[in-house]
């Protein structure tokens, strides 16, 4: 009885693991191999991967898209860093009955759904165009703006800042420091783990998000990643394996991320609940 | 005596001295206020400029109806056309459906793996976990043209099941009503498992062991178990993760977009896509799309307060 049920569990979770790491497979697959290999279900490693990754590069404008994302990526997680760790620090270490109440209201937001605002927020960035070209519709500042501060962050650095020791601040203030060299100076060197965690968190959901930049963006050479997969992935006539060489490539980044910091990673999906 | 004392030397002081001693202290502490407000304003001008302004201006747009900008308030028109557009409770129906298997599944299955991967004596552990929390890393537009490709009519999917027998001839997975969301729902689960896993397998490290070893020599077995302790002993991250999983799946877009496209007919459309369609795709109707969104919303805090009750009152 008590080997059957060993039997069945490693049974199920080698099952459960083969569905996992499948599609990954195949996708590492198909790179190596001609469009045609892939339609006919080979599973074994081509020699196509240098050509694939020839014609994708040639034919299909990756780069751009790449630099794109990037950009947009690298200065949503600096400006949440930034604004969402000064708001966790105040709302924590500048505790007041007013500001606790404001806060439960910024956590309300959580719950707003995206395609609720997306018309409302897609039409003031449409009136501020003409104006303010850089912020508006078809602009890189836009896709950026509205994901840049959301209470998630702020209430993810909120609850790291509960270990963070008040003593500090006290002492901060005696030495003379500044309130917001306080911050500064001491908080954020000290709370660097925390940082990373949010920062890798911020830089994923900016990779990959796909609807505000599909809402906001129009020309071709604005394009993201996730824009650029989605519009090979609805070609009539696709060539298989350039469209999973272009999805790999776009997957590297996050998994690179995955694999060196796997602990920050863990630590900022745990950072959201613990407390 | 003592207290006596004490109050008597504080009152030695001269008058000028305490009254200035009081006033800094007082202007520091209403500064350190002031200055507080300051780390937070950003956040909350933001916020308030990104997320709350919007809707309002969406429940207002909701009363109104015209094309593009030329929009003028229709009162309850909107509304009422809600129960009588085919596509928007399609809509509804889908999501539904997507909610109310989707959930459950992955939230079961994530709990079973957890327990699994619990155990001390199972070996191979780190090699299960990160396999199985694998899925998270892919962005959700890249692992839906995956998705696609996999169920595609010559797609590999297709060529095993042919291959083993379990079926004669292919089948057209995403041009099937029932097909395409079996795949849309499959794939979410292949998606997320590993993400709700990953909050169950941190809080059964935080579960004292010594409870499950007082239930075994009361004679429970590990289903007993299962339900006794572990359910109980997890249920606010239960809770917290199938709120989360809720909010997700009744805003599911992109899966709907790049694996099915809303298809066959509109057996696949979600709310979320409708509310695109209906702004970007169809002739702009930005009125009656707001009120489709709000749709969303009212579900959103139905489910949550339904879902907060439910964890309350088995307390």
């Amino acid at each position: 009885m008590k080997k059957l049920q060993r039997i069945f569990i490693y049974t199920f979770l080698s099952l459960a693991a083969i569905v996992s790491i499948f599609p990954f497979l195949w996708m590492l697959v198909s790179i190596t191999n001609k469009s045609v290999d892939v339609t006919q279900g080979r599973l074994l490693p081509g020699t196509h991967l240098i050509e694939n990754m020839k014609t994708l590069f040639a034919t299909v404008d990756i780069v751009p898209a790449l630099i794109n994302s990037a950009i947009i990526a690298i200065i949503t997680t600096i400006l949440t860093l930034l604004l969402a760790s000064l708001a966790g620090y105040g709302f924590e270490i500048h505790r007041s009955r007013g500001k606790d109440i404001v806060f439960t209201i910024l956590l309300l937001s959580m719950m707003i759904p995206f395609a609720a605002i997306m018309v409302p927020l897609y039409r003031m960035f449409g009136s501020i165009s003409d104006t303010a070209p850089f912020i508006g519709i078809d602009s890189l500042g836009a896709v950026i703006l509205p994901t840049a501060t959301t209470a998630f962050f702020i209430f993810f650095f909120r609850q790291n800042t509960k270990m963070f020791p008040k003593d500090l601040v006290e002492a901060g203030r005696i030495d003379g420091l500044s309130e917001i060299g306080v911050f500064f100076r001491i908080y954020m060197p000290t709370m660097k783990t925390t940082y990373a965690a949010a920062a890798i968190i911020s830089f994923m959901n900016s990779w990959n998000n796909y609807l505000w930049p599909l809402v906001i963006l129009q020309s071709p050479e604005k394009r993201t990643i996730p824009l650029l997969i989605s519009n090979l992935g609805s070609s009539y006539s696709p060539d298989y394996g350039v469209i999973m060489s272009a999805i790999v490539i776009a997957t590297l980044p996050t998994a690179l991320v995955f694999f060196l910091m796997q602990k920050h990673f863990v630590a900022g999906m745990m950072g959201s609940v613990k407390g | 005596m003592r207290e006596q004392s004490t109050k008597k030397g504080e009152l030695d002081l001269p008058v000028s001295l305490r009254y200035k001693e009081t006033k800094r202290q007082k202007t520091g502490v209403f500064f350190r206020r002031k200055v507080g407000w300051l780390f937070v304003i950003i956040s909350i001008i933001a916020i308030s400029i990104f997320n709350f302004y919007p809707m309002v201006q969406a429940f207002l747009l909701s009363f109104q109806s015209g094309m593009g900008a030329n929009l003028e308030y229709v009162g309850f028109d909107n509304w009422q056309r809600l129960f009588g557009d085919p596509t928007f409770i399609a809509a509804l129906t889908n999501t539904s459906i997507y909610l109310l298997i989707q959930v459950p599944l992955m939230i079961v299955l994530a709990l079973f793996f957890s327990v699994l991967l619990n155990d001390p004596k199972l070996k191979f552990k780190g090699f299960f976990r990160i396999a199985i929390f694998l899925p998270c890393v892919t962005s959700l537009v890249a692992y839906s043209v995956v998705f696609k490709y996999l169920f595609g009519i010559d797609g590999i999917i297709n060529q095993f099941l042919l291959n083993f027998g379990f079926i004669s001839q292919t089948i057209n997975f995403l041009a099937d009503p029932f097909w395409a969301k079996v795949v849309i729902i499959l794939a979410i689960t292949w998606r997320w498992t590993g993400y709700n896993m990953i909050f169950y397998l941190a809080a059964l490290q935080n579960v004292d062991k010594s409870i499950y070893e007082a239930a075994r020599i009361d004679g429970a077995n590990s289903i007993q178990q299962f339900f006794q302790i572990t359910v109980p002993m997890l249920k606010p991250i239960i809770l917290f993760t199938s709120i989360t999983s809720t909010i997700g799946t009744l805003q599911i877009f992109d899966e709907i977009v790049n694996i099915t496209n809303g298809g066959p007919g509109n057996a696949t459309i979600s709310i979320s896509q409708y509310i695109y369609n209906l702004s970007f795709e169809y002739t702009p109707d930005f009125g009656y799309a707001s009120t489709v969104s709000y749709v969303i919303v009212i579900l959103v805090v139905i489910l949550s307060i339904i879902q907060f009750r439910v964890a309350g009152e088995k307390k």
